[in-house]
């Protein structure tokens, strides 16, 4: 799933050589919270699913986690 | 049917720049620019809301070749007029020395289409119908609160609409989330109630509102085209309200057009609310961008959460 997240991420920040672990951190990847929305709503296209926005979520291992958590 | 034949906007004198806000809470030009495409708002000091709906409809109706008395209706979209009652639109009527049926509606940011709605379900019955859609945000915003001050100024956009063949579509509806973006009313002083008032100021939830926004608009655009059976291509002008530029930019990236269709001017008045997309498209009629046969969808989005599309071809 980690790989499939990075897609998206590569694609969002148009970087096909963007790396990323979980835990990396939206500020480290530069991205506001009007930009965690909108990658929000790329991975949900990507992954087919629903995810309800929470402002706790800091870093590449939070989506996993939601990703997770609306596909099961 | 009907096609608008005149309009107008009026912005108060006062300008508030970002650095100025940045002066009184805890904000950057920065921070403001890169999250809003907001650089600057004007603010009501001495002008009343009626005042400006006054000089946008003026300006409208000179436009439309009309004098005031040749308007049989008078529909004010906004939020709150200058009295809870009675409305700006009777307030405007007793400026212009009109005698007609006037009211508000309040959709909110989306209240302009409504007004056009209800403008081409009374046409036949109302030869020419003034829309002012106005609004003081300055009033309801939270001057202490850094993250909903700087997204709102005060404006007024009208126009005439008269019989026509220009409106080839419209659309409202509403999402119903009250709780998303709202201002509680004054409580008074009951003594039969606990009530207690919050102060009345706007609040948000930015992250949903830009979800539902980004979500929405791209919903109602599609639909609207595949109504038309047209493509976003055949489309000249998309008209949104003017919230927030990376809004608009997330909607016109998904759409896969290019910056120049989807006009913006929120960063010299950030969010006049109802009065954003008829600024705009008098912005643009002045600008002389908006030419006969031109294609425009116009589409508001706001606190309800509602929605307003329409698609005009230009006469």
């Amino acid at each position: 799933m980690l790989e499939q997240l990075t897609t998206v991420l590569r694609n969002y920040k148009s970087d096909d050589s963007l790396q990323v672990a979980e835990t990396t951190t939206f500020e480290e990847l530069s991205l506001d919270s009007l930009d965690v929305v909108q990658l929000i709503m790329d991975i949900e296209e990507e992954f087919g699913v629903t995810i309800e926005l929470d402002k706790s979520m800091k870093d590449v291992g939070s989506l996993l986690t939601v990703i997770a958590a609306a596909k099961s | 049917m009907i096609k608008i034949i005149g309009t107008g906007r009026k912005l108060p004198e006062r300008s508030v720049s970002n650095d100025e806000l940045a002066a009184m809470v805890d904000t950057s030009d920065e921070w403001i620019t890169s999250r809003t495409g907001i650089k600057n708002r004007f603010v009501c000091t001495k002008e009343s809301l009626t005042d400006l709906a006054e000089g946008a409809a003026r300006i409208a109706l000179e436009k439309a070749n009309l004098s005031p008395q040749e308007i049989e209706m008078i529909i004010c979209p906004t939020i709150a007029g200058d009295f809870s009652f009675p409305s700006l639109a009777c307030c405007l009527a007793q400026r212009l020395n009109v005698k007609c049926p006037a009211f508000d509606i309040n959709a909110a940011c989306s209240g302009f289409i409504y007004g056009l709605e209800i403008a081409e379900s009374l046409i036949s019955k109302y030869k020419n119908i003034l829309i002012v859609g106005a609004d003081m945000m300055s009033r309801l915003i939270d001057w202490n609160d850094r993250a909903s001050c700087v997204l709102f100024g005060d404006g007024a956009g009208a126009c005439v609409v008269t019989s026509g063949g220009a409106l080839k579509y419209i659309r409202n509806n509403a999402d119903a989330n009250p709780e998303m973006l709202f201002a509680k009313s004054r409580t008074g002083n009951s003594p039969f109630t606990n009530e207690e008032s919050d102060g009345g100021f706007a609040a948000m939830q930015g992250q949903d509102v830009y979800k539902f926004a980004v979500t929405a608009v791209g919903e109602e655009i599609n639909l609207a085209l595949a109504k038309l059976n047209l493509s976003a291509a055949d489309i000249d002008y998309f008209v949104l309200h003017q919230a927030n530029s990376r809004i608009i930019d997330g909607v016109r990236t998904r759409l896969k057009q290019p910056p120049e269709k989807f006009p913006m001017n929120i960063d010299k008045y950030a969010n006049t609310t109802a009065a954003t997309i008829p600024i705009l498209l008098d912005e643009m009629i002045d600008e002389e961008k908006v030419k006969t046969g031109n294609t425009l969808m116009m589409v508001g989005f706001g606190a309800g959460m509602t929605t307003g599309t329409c698609v005009m071809v230009w006469e």
